[in-house]
């Protein structure tokens, strides 16, 4: 149905331009019923029976309406329908209202009598149960008119008597959908003022399961209408949950949980005895009890409901947890506790001995309770569920209840560990994911740290790297857990060598996490003897390097720790600092001269700031001077990003734009601007070059970066814009063909007009720019010559100064990680670019290539990431990865696993070709144009402006040479 | 009133040879019929002569139905059918039917072969038998009858078990088999729907445990083992050929596949590859996981496990040996055992329950110097672990098994006695249902309350609806005016015209008639005209007409005025309605006979 509509939406868009034409000649006959009409009306007057009817009607069904036609349509159809006498063809007149009602533009409001009096003799069911549904469509397409709603409540009232469920249902989707609860609805019998709660409710009782069902859902509707639900109906709601079928077990289960959200602290008795307690622990309770439903998909329902009940208690929350085990009626100690005592003990786990778990202490059997009341044990019936859906739903409730309850978190922790072991590796995935969620809470005892590290030689990469991810958030408790991990971390470096980069990650956090565990390890770590000097370890071994990691980040905040390196070990940081930057802390370590000055990242701020202030000194600058100074400070940006990795974003982006403003002074200051033309073809040429390389590079500015706002994009904007202004005075100087020069100065005009529309409330802040000088001579501007308007910008370009690039206030706090400004980078880690093999494979057929790239910052990589092959010819090659190929390991970091297909033509020997990721943009993706532009209707009026509908690509990966050799086919 | 006897003949406070005999609603019909492992003697088949003295079964059982292949529950299968005698059906699942003649096969080579007994049953026999067997599908209804039709629910346990349904009219009883409401690595739990069962006949191996959470073992095993092949050792795991071993193998295969390891598995040869062959096959009995990836590759076509063969066991380096039988007493795993004892880096697990005197046993005990055959000692260097991997319900497992099927009694088999009366105490009280535990030869006579299905006729239902204002409601039992004719063992609900009619009867009119004294010094037209007025304003809704006759009419009510003779002032109402009208009637007089209220014109 949604495609259906879609498609006539779509076409019924595509259409609009025709009309006008149409209609022109045709205005005489305004009295005439529109064209489409009267064929339908024709049409169905021709049909002999229903079933030709129902031909002309479906047929008629593909074809849009103009919304000036419907009513028309409309009145033709009910006529038609008072005479119809075939079900078939009045339920798809009854369906087809609906339809046109929904037409864009059309206000129902003149059909709703009609369409009302259509059911007083409606004697089918299936028609009157469609004429109830069209209502509803009428209905929800005048939200406005509260006398219409009335009237089709009360009718939806009258009507829920009907015997078949289909028009029962639609009754109550359409009270859910319109009813009201503060006005008071109808009077039944005994003169009794109901509302449409108490209606609704009436339903739960119904004897058709369905009718059962679309009461809940009638009343889940009414609640996301934010409408307040009564509490009377908890109770109804919990005597749903022991429904025979699925559908209203699992919509009661959703009752139930919004009632326990609006009512969490009221109080409900106990049946059976005179305690008290909470709704939301009561609510929690029987939705626990809920996870061991007999159909599955209550099931997962329950187990995803239970995740967001924060607010119980947490001796109920624990319950979940709770498994009293027994065996021959004698209390045991689950394997968890066992776990516990042995490691608290001291002792290593033995389990060697037969009826090491034997049970202990004689249970009474009164107090043993089987089918425990309330949420004993759900979750550990719900990790153990049969079906991955459920066990899913169970690990990320777990998750969210944890996060917000540290004990809870304690306690789950085991159950997630176990988790690592599931037969279905999303499940495994999924804990291994929830555990690092929650890792801000707890710290790993070393059994459990055993547990989860024997998971790291498994052989799925996503497991290995989620696992990665969460040692980095883990704390850890004594120092041999560090040398646990450490070991096994150095084993798995072994086993799989590509884990390199990720693993080295982890210790980086490791050691930062733990300095004070890792101190009394160094000697051992670094092979220190305190008299005889040991032999230098090997630079390039990537076990030795994932140690360094770990001490040197450790010693980052442990002073006494490089008193316990030798000297090598020095020499060793330093050439790590610069080769591997990014794992090793910038500063703190006094052992080495800290060339790079700058202490924290706060004054690395001060001088970013501090180089932006100067620049803007600029203008008072000669020109050579302002351009070293610029040229300098590009170079000190540039280089502070790389030692600052919290601010290589906005220095990077500073650096950038900074270039941009450099090329264009060079472009103005370059002296052709006062010689003849024919005279400056080589300049002309630079300058040409250097407004394009402008353009480029504020395409990069805008949309490599995240974490703009709205000022940066407007100076960005601004920076096209003069570069813009440039390229068209060089177009002016050099072409002679004036109507080209004419539509580019159009053009640029509209460019103008955009830019003003887009950033309207970023004007003020432009003052004394290129652009508010433009605007001021605006009016001038569209009414004047190209030469002269060619003039008017060659000046205005030349006096305007540089606009000083603002950093956003977020990025002056340390505090606020979110809004940084972060370039997209995209690392292809393979293939790498090393191999001396090249890839054979036979001309004409394909041979894939393995790509795993990392991305950071880069917002929604599905669509806008692209892999791009460049052959030796100059061919090239853009493939869209598919979607399932990113994966998501971290926040703000996506992981591209995807496979290229390479062919081409015979080559006589290997050659290299170039891989590399592109970042597509399109500018109408832009934060700041309005998501309404999907609406079809006001796109009709406002064409898109050519200025937002630049799409590009900007290649954001540094390429990777891949050795290839097609070889000719053998025959 | 109709009633379900149940007898087990087997299983009654016991494990072993469950065999459990049903009358319900006529029908009788037997429940698995299983051997006693523990007896050689008489004791170890269920005891026949309790249906019949001589003869064949035929005439007494309307069918057999067997759960799952365990010799327990299918081990006097051949005997019952071919030497007791019994030509009927016989209902097991595919798998069950599959694999069960290999199970037979093999119990029969040893009683006879081995240990020489005659007089058992013979590989035709067991031919024989498994011709008369009828597959079951799962959630399909197999009419064995007009009247009775069994339906077989997931179970579970091991491969092919199923719980059945079994319903004779509207009295139905739930057999449950053995099952296991957590499922594990091969499949899934057990499932049945509300049906609302008359009598749930359940096994309760583990009456009076909770165990602990299944991944907990698994991993403890999966630990155990691979750090025992880091160190180079080798592990020797004994078990019984199907079942569990399926359950390890996978366990293993799927951990080797995870993390990447080499070290060869082997498992012995034997029945197993057979058995094997049937799990690749019927991959719709398994668990959601092998279910959804058999399409790229079946779980049971292992790729690390490999065929054993006796000389392995002196390879070099790591491996792993799953052995037959289970308890070392004796075969390969036996054998293994004894070479791999002496080194330390060696380890056994043992993954089940072993009976006493068995080398299992021994070893589990800590005895670490064991005596063999010849008077030759052997001493245990190697690792001996414990894993139980059990895969019936337990006690919470069971409870929920009531909560999903909603029985209205309870019927406790397969079990200890002491066990099961803590499970029947916890039941009546959780439930408050009756439950049950006979033992073997004790009937239970269970009473049912079954409906009477009645046709209405539909006009007489569309009557009672247009009458009554809001939707009928299920909840609530509703008085209907109809009659009830029984005509040919078939009954119907019809309307009184119409059972007259079709009954060739005459109507008879009966008449209430009443007379009501009232004082009232009015005129008789008056009086009357008072009445009507009078009933006019009390009953609204029904018409009330005065006629030209001196009459008034209430419905159908008459109402005629005379004055006394004595006293003019008393006046004598005469009421007169049909018996249709009595409610209406019987109110009027009441009404009438409080006299008129003063205030009327």
């Amino acid at each position: 149905m949604a495609a259906h509509l879609k498609k006539r939406v779509y076409e019924e868009f595509s259409k609009v331009v025709q009309i006008p034409h149409e209609e022109a000649p045709a205005k005489k006959l305004r009295l005439s019923k529109p064209s489409k009409s009267a064929a339908l009306h024709i049409d169905l007057c021709k049909a002999t029976n229903s079933t030709d009817a129902l031909q002309y009607l479906l047929h008629f069904a593909r074809k849009p309406v103009e919304t000036e036609s419907v009513e028309g349509v409309v009145r033709i159809l009910l006529e038609h329908y008072y005479k119809e006498t075939d079900n078939s063809v009045r339920l798809k007149i009854a369906s087809l209202l609906g339809l046109l009602s929904k037409t864009q533009g059309f206000s129902p409001d003149c059909i709703v009598d009609d369409a009302i009096n259509t059911l007083g003799n409606e004697k089918s069911h299936q028609v009157l149960a469609q004429l109830m549904d069209t209502l509803l469509v009428i209905g929800t397409q005048l939200p406005e008119s509260p006398a219409v709603r009335q009237r089709l409540i009360e009718v939806a009232c009258k009507h829920l008597s009907d015997t078949y469920f289909g028009v029962r249902n639609k009754c109550l989707q359409l009270l859910g959908c319109l009813g009201m609860v503060d006005t008071p609805l109808t009077k039944d019998n005994e003169g009794l003022v109901r509302d449409v709660q108490s209606i609704i409710s009436d339903y739960f009782g119904d004897q058709d399961p369905r009718v059962r069902t679309a009461a809940l859902k009638a009343m889940l509707q009414l609640h996301e209408r934010g409408m307040k639900i009564h509490e009377i109906i908890y109770d109804q709601a919990c005597r749903l949950l022991s429904d025979d079928y699925e559908q209203v077990r699992s919509a009661a289960v959703q009752m139930v949980w919004v009632l326990s959200h609006l009512y969490p602290e009221s109080i409900v008795p106990i049946p059976s005895s005179n305690e008290e307690i909470r709704l939301v622990d009561d609510a929690f309770g029987k939705i626990s009890h809920m996870v061991s439903d007999g159909s599955w998909m209550v099931r997962v329902q329950a187990a995803k409901t239970l995740g967001s009940m924060l607010q119980v208690s947490p001796q109920f929350l624990e319950q979940t947890l709770d498994k009293k085990l027994m065996s021959d009626l004698r209390r045991k100690r689950t394997a968890h506790e066992r776990a516990k005592e042995l490691f608290t003990s001291g002792e290593f786990s033995s389990g060697r001995k037969w009826a090491d778990d034997a049970p202990k202490e004689k249970l009474d059997t009164n107090t043993v309770n089987l089918i425990a009341s309330g949420a004993c044990g759900a979750f550990v019936h719900g990790l153990e569920d049969e079906m991955f859906e459920v066990r899913i739903a169970a690990v990320e409730a777990l998750c969210q209840l944890a996060r917000s309850s540290a004990s809870f978190a304690e306690k789950c922790l085991d159950f997630l560990v176990d988790m690592f072991n599931d037969e279905i590796e999303e499940v495994r995935l999924q804990s291994i994911h929830v555990l690092r969620e929650i890792s801000t809470h707890i710290t790993l005892r070393e059994d459990q740290l055993d547990t989860v590290l024997a998971v790291l030689e498994d052989s799925s990469r996503d497991i290995r790297e989620a696992l990665h991810e969460l040692i980095c958030y883990t704390n850890v408790s004594t120092k041999e857990c560090v040398q646990l991990a450490l070991l096994e971390l150095l084993k798995n470096l072994n086993k799989y060598p590509t884990d390199r980069n990720s693993v080295w990650k982890c210790l980086k956090f490791m050691g930062s996490r733990h300095p004070t565990l890792v101190l009394p390890l160094v000697p051992e770590l670094l092979s220190t003897h305190p008299y005889f000097d040991t032999p230098e370890p090997d630079m390039d071994d990537p076990a030795y390097i994932a140690v360094l990691v770990l001490v040197f980040n450790a010693a980052k905040s442990c002073p006494t720790m490089p008193a316990l390196f030798s000297d090598h070990t020095f020499r060793h940081y330093s050439y790590l600092r610069d080769s591997l930057s990014h794992l090793l802390p910038g500063n703190g370590l006094d052992l080495v001269d800290s060339r790079c000055g700058l202490g924290s990242v706060e004054s690395a701020q001060l001088f970013l700031q501090q180089s932006l202030n100067r620049v803007s000194t600029i203008q008072n600058l000669e020109a050579p001077g302002a351009q070293d100074l610029l040229d300098f400070t590009i170079r000190d940006l540039r280089r502070l990003g790389e030692l600052q990795t919290e601010l290589a974003g906005a220095a990077d982006f500073c650096a950038t734009y900074l270039r941009c403003q450099l090329l264009l002074m060079k472009a103005l200051q370059d002296k052709l601007w006062n010689m003849a033309v024919p005279l400056c073809l080589k300049q002309n040429v630079t300058a040409t070059a250097a407004a394009q390389q402008i353009l480029e590079e504020t395409y990069k500015l805008e949309f490599l970066y995240s974490g703009l706002d709205s000022r940066q994009v407007a100076t960005i904007h601004h920076v096209r814009l003069q570069a813009k202004a440039l390229q068209l005075i060089l177009t002016a100087r050099t072409r002679q063909g004036l109507d080209s020069l004419i539509s580019s100065c159009e053009k640029f005009l509209q460019d103008i007009e955009s830019f003003q529309r887009l950033f309207l409330t970023e004007l003020p802040h432009l003052q004394d720019s290129f652009v508010d000088k433009l605007l001021e001579l605006m009016p001038r501007l569209s009414s004047c010559k190209p030469v002269e308007l060619v003039k008017i910008l060659q000046t205005t370009l030349r006096q305007s100064g540089l606009l000083q690039l603002r950093l956003p206030e977020q990025t002056m706090s340390i505090n606020s990680r979110t809004m940084r400004i972060h370039r997209a980078t995209a690392t292809i880690i393979e293939p790498t670019g090393e191999s001396d093999n090249p890839l054979r494979f036979t001309t004409g057929l394909v041979v894939a290539l393995d790509i795993d790239a990392t991305l950071e910052h880069v917002q929604d990589p599905q669509n806008n990431v692209k892999v791009q092959v460049l052959y030796p010819d100059g061919q090239s090659h853009v493939i869209h990865p598919k979607p399932g190929d990113f994966r998501k390991p971290g926040p703000d970091r996506h992981r591209l696993i995807t496979q290229v297909y390479l062919s081409h033509t015979a080559w006589t020997e290997p050659s290299q070709i170039e891989v590399r990721l592109l970042l597509a943009y399109s500018s109408s993706s832009t934060s700041l144009s309005s998501p309404s532009k999907l609406g079809w209707s006001d796109s009709i009026d406002s064409l898109p402006t050519p200025e937002t509908a630049v799409e590009g690509t900007i290649p954001f990966s540094k390429p990777v040479k891949v050795y290839i050799m097609p070889k000719p086919a053998r025959r | 009133m109709p009633e379900i006897k149940v007898t087990p003949l087997g299983a009654g406070q016991d494990v072993g040879r469950s065999c459990i005999l049903v009358s319900i609603g006529g029908k009788n019909i037997m429940l698995d019929c299983g051997m006693h492992m523990g007896y050689n003697d008489d004791r170890r088949f269920p005891d026949f002569s309790y249906i019949t003295q001589n003869g064949r079964l035929t005439d007494f059982l309307d069918c057999v139905i067997i759960s799952h292949f365990h010799l327990d529950h299918c081990g006097a299968l051949p005997f019952m059918s071919e030497m007791v005698g019994y030509d009927g059906p016989i209902y097991m699942t595919h798998p069950t039917k599959a694999i069960c003649p290999i199970l037979l096969e093999d119990f029969r080579k040893i009683t006879v072969d081995k240990k020489g007994e005659t007089n058992f049953f013979t590989s035709q026999m067991i031919k024989d038998c498994m011709k008369k067997v009828v597959p079951l599908n799962l959630h399909q209804t197999v009419q064995v009858d007009d009247e009775l039709e069994i339906k077989a629910y997931y179970a579970g346990h091991v491969l092919g078990a199923a719980m059945v349904h079994i319903k004779v009219g509207s009295e139905s009883v739930v057999y449950t088999g053995d099952y296991n409401m957590t499922p594990d690595r091969h499949l899934g739990a057990a499932w049945i729907d509300k049906c609302r069962p008359d009598i749930l006949i359940s096994e309760s191996t583990y009456a009076t445990t909770i165990r602990d959470s299944k991944r907990c073992r698994e991993r403890d095993f999966l630990k155990k083992v691979h750090e025992s092949i880091e160190r180079g050792g080798k592990v020797l795991i004994p078990v019984f050929a199907l079942g569990r071993a399926q359950e390890l193998c996978i366990l293993l295969e799927t951990f080797w596949e995870r993390m990447n390891l080499k070290a060869p598995i082997y498992f012995s040869t034997g029945l197993t590859e057979k058995a094997n062959h049937y799990y690749k096959l019927f991959i719709t009995w398994t668990n959601q996981k092998i279910r959804k990836t058999f399409v790229q590759r079946n779980m049971f076509e292992f790729k690390h496990i490999k065929a054993f063969d006796r000389s392995y066991a002196d390879n070099p380096g790591p491996m792993v040996v799953f052995a037959t039988p289970g308890m070392l007493h004796a075969g390969q795993s036996l054998q293994i055992f004894k070479k791999w004892a002496g080194n330390e880096k060696n380890m056994v697990i043992m993954p089940g329950y072993c009976v006493q005197g068995t080398i299992g046993h021994k070893i589990l005990n800590g005895q670490r110097k064991l005596e063999m055959e010849g008077r030759s000692t052997l001493d245990v260097k190697l690792q001996v672990e414990y894993m139980s991997f059990s895969a019936h319900a337990d006690a919470k497992g069971i409870m929920q098994l009531i909560r999903m099927a909603e029985p209205r009694n309870m019927l406790l088999v397969h079990g200890e006695a002491v066990k099961m009366e803590f499970l029947k105490g916890k039941i009546e009280q959780e439930f408050s249902i009756d439950c049950y535990m006979p033992a073997n030869g004790e009937t239970v006579t269970v009473t049912t309350n079954p409906s009477v299905p009645v046709d209405i006729s539909l006009n007489l239902l569309k009557r009672e609806m247009a009458l009554g204002g809001p939707l009928p409601d299920p909840k609530k039992p509703r008085t209907m005016h109809g009659t009830l004719i029984m005509k040919e063992n078939s009954l119907k609900l019809v309307s009184s015209e119409q059972a007259l009619k079709e009954l060739g009867l005459n109507e008879h009119q009966l008449r209430f008639t009443c007379r009501v004294q009232l004082q009232d010094p009015h005129s008789d037209t008056d009086t009357l005209h008072r009445i009507y007025t009078h009933l006019k304003s009390v009953l609204k809704g029904y018409t009330i007409q005065h006629l030209p006759d001196g009459t008034v009419m209430v419905e159908s009510i008459v109402i005629k005025v005379s004055s006394s003779t004595e006293d003019p002032n008393t006046k004598v109402l005469l009421l007169s309605w049909s018996y249709q009208d009595e409610d209406l009637g019987s109110f009027l007089s009441t009404l009438l006979k409080k006299g008129l209220p003063s205030g009327l014109c």
